[in-house]
């Protein structure tokens, strides 16, 4: 692969980094304040406080400008994976084709009926169907994120499926091994229950401006009340299936886990890494050391990767090298072994345009023995099976340091309400405006250990980014990417202005 | 049709209504809706139109040639990441 296909793929990757990145500045939030919005609802339902009706119609308003501006950013990346990454889309179009696009009408039913409802239906249905009709919102909307966390969830791990060399296609072989694969459905419960953390920051930041700005007290302090409890469960949540993803992520994809904590030799009663200075020039195989600066806590990697303290954790040097000493399988023999399936499926391949059954058959054989590690036989050498390091672990330390912070945030938020101080708090009150754009980098860092900590593949083991991609010249890809670029952050400050108009105008519009 | 028909005329009408009032009302809504409809137009018009069309399905005809397309790929593809 020439210099010019490589900087295609890289212009590739970051187009499409950067569209789910803007996209998802705009998904959690409506996945987040849908169900706050909910919750004020029910409140106005239950005690017909007409205060809690002006609450709930404010944050719909802010919900109204962040659904319409989000709305459709999604759909750049499937134009992306038809455009870009052709090979990947094709291999893949038996998995996912049909449940995206069920889940595309869907969303499209759920938002013209429901969300009508919801905006227009105030005083032309029933205080209980407008009700209903909120809560079908939130339900429907979480729900629409189901089948795109269960497609990345399969290329983190890819079950339920057989690779067909006739078709150039993975199959679905078992719907439910794919649909509640335990890699699917812990992301599935992180990244939504992340979204409600996200929204209920949200609220509190916005609230928090209002009693900085001496305004709407009352709507302020119930809102806050209301998101730090939120909030609260919430990080509960996060903080369960976040172990359960580290979890999840030591069983089967423990390079992911070695560059999470820059761990490059494996260990007996591993440390996890509080806090660090990485050496970025620290390579696979040599012997600089990994930090500049570190602080640890002996034993916890172990007892969160295996569940036992002093179980032993593979270091990036024994995935990329192997260690037969702990029965360890590098990254180096798999390519061996990759190489033989890539060449034996070149070898069906001929044998089946010649019509010669019997190669054929003899070369299909071989494959199978060895189709597990295809992916690792269109690398050049071991050590491209190793991500980004330094990018995996600030990232991974990054969301971890904010998400302990935020349920203490939340806490001092029901603390100082339930003293009654909660407006008088200018410290607090500035925090949780800050609050909001951490929420944000939390978000952000999360997809980012979870998409460069897998790389080099587009699917785990059997499909490099590099293949996946279409041959284009890089020149095409990075017009859009500079296009992509302004549409996104062009929508980005319309969401961020209107959004100001509302907040100025407060709960009155 | 009888009296179900006349039932299905006035519920259509009276969604016709409830849509039509509620597009009316609308304050933010308005802006939000140009900003959708121009964030649309960009994409489908422009975008899909003139840079993202779908390699395999502008560049050959039926489902073997793609299958046979990308099967030369997996094999000839030198090489990674």
């Amino acid at each position: 692969m020439g210099d010019q296909m490589l900087t295609t793929v890289d212009w590739a990757r970051a187009q499409f980094a950067l569209t789910a990145m803007y996209h998802w500045i705009f998904v959690p939030l409506t996945l987040g304040l849908s169900f706050l919005i909910a919750f004020f609802e029910s409140i106005y339902v239950k005690t017909g406080d007409q205060e809690w009706k002006k609450l709930t119609k404010f944050w719909m308003t802010l919900f109204g400008v962040n659904f319409a501006i989000g709305v459709a950013t999604g759909i750049i990346l499937e134009f992306q994976f038809g455009t870009n990454w052709s090979n990947y889309s094709w291999m893949v179009g038996d998995i996912f084709g049909a449940p995206l696009a069920v889940e595309g009408i869907f969303a499209f039913f759920i938002e013209a009926t429901f969300f009508a409802v919801m905006f227009f239906g105030w005083h032309r249905t029933s205080k209980g169907f407008h009700l209903f009709s909120t809560w079908m919102v939130a339900v429907g909307s979480s729900l629409s994120a189901v089948w795109i966390l269960v497609a990345n969830g399969w290329m983190q791990f890819p079950v339920g499926m057989n690779f067909n060399p006739d078709k150039a296609r993975f199959e679905m072989e078992n719907f439910w091994e794919v649909a509640l694969s335990p890699v699917a459905v812990q992301k599935f419960t992180h990244t939504t229950s992340s979204a409600f953390l996200l929204a209920s920051l949200f609220v509190i930041g916005i609230s928090a401006l209002f009693l900085l700005q001496k305004r709407h007290q009352l709507m302020a302090q119930r809102s806050m009340v209301v998101a730090a409890v939120f909030g609260l469960v919430a990080s509960g949540f996060v903080a369960f299936n976040g172990d359960e993803s580290a979890y999840h992520i030591a069983q089967r994809q423990p390079m992911k886990l070695a560059a999470m904590e820059g761990l490059y030799n494996g260990q007996e009663k591993a440390s996890v890494v509080v806090m660090g200075i990485i050496n970025t020039s620290k390579k696979p195989g040599d012997t600089l050391p990994v930090f500049h600066q570190e602080l640890k806590i002996p034993g916890l990697l172990s007892l969160l990767a295996n569940r036992k303290v002093d179980s032993y954790v593979p270091g990036i040097n024994d995935l990329v090298y192997g260690n037969a000493e702990r029965n360890i399988v590098g990254a180096q023999q798999r390519m061996v072994s990759g190489k033989i399936a890539v060449a034996e499926l070149a070898n069906y391949k001929a044998a089946r345009e010649k019509g010669d059954a019997a190669t054929a058959a003899s070369a299909l054989a071989l494959f199978g023995q060895h189709k597990q590690d295809l992916g690792y036989g269109y690398l050049n050498n071991p050590e491209q099976a190793a991500p980004p390091v330094a990018i995996t672990f600030y990232a991974f330390h990054v969301m971890v340091a904010l998400g302990t912070l935020f349920p203490l945030v939340f806490l001092m938020v029901l603390v100082c309400a339930y003293r009654g101080t909660l407006a008088n708090q200018r410290w607090l009150n500035r925090a949780c405006v800050a609050c909001i754009f951490l929420g944000y980098l939390a978000q952000q860092a999360g997809w980012v250990v979870a998409e460069v900590g897998r790389q080099p593949w587009a699917i785990q083991g059997l499909l490099p980014v590099g293949v996946a991609s279409t041959k284009l010249a890089a020149g095409h890809v990075q017009t859009t990417f500079f296009m992509f670029l302004t549409l996104f952050t062009l929508l980005l400050v319309a969401e961020i202005r209107i959004m100001m108009q509302q907040i100025k105008i407060g709960p009155e519009a | 049709m009888g009296r179900n028909g006349g039932r299905m005329i006035s519920l259509s009408r009276q969604l016709y209504s409830f849509y039509r009032q509620g597009f009316r009302s609308m304050v933010v809504g308005r802006t939000l809706w140009k900003l959708v409809a121009i964030k649309l137009f960009i994409m489908f018009a422009f975008l899909k139109l003139f840079f993202f069309s779908n390699y395999l399905e502008h560049n050959f005809t039926t489902d073997r040639e793609r299958s046979a397309h990308v099967l030369e790929n997996l094999t000839r593809m030198p090489s990674a990441p």
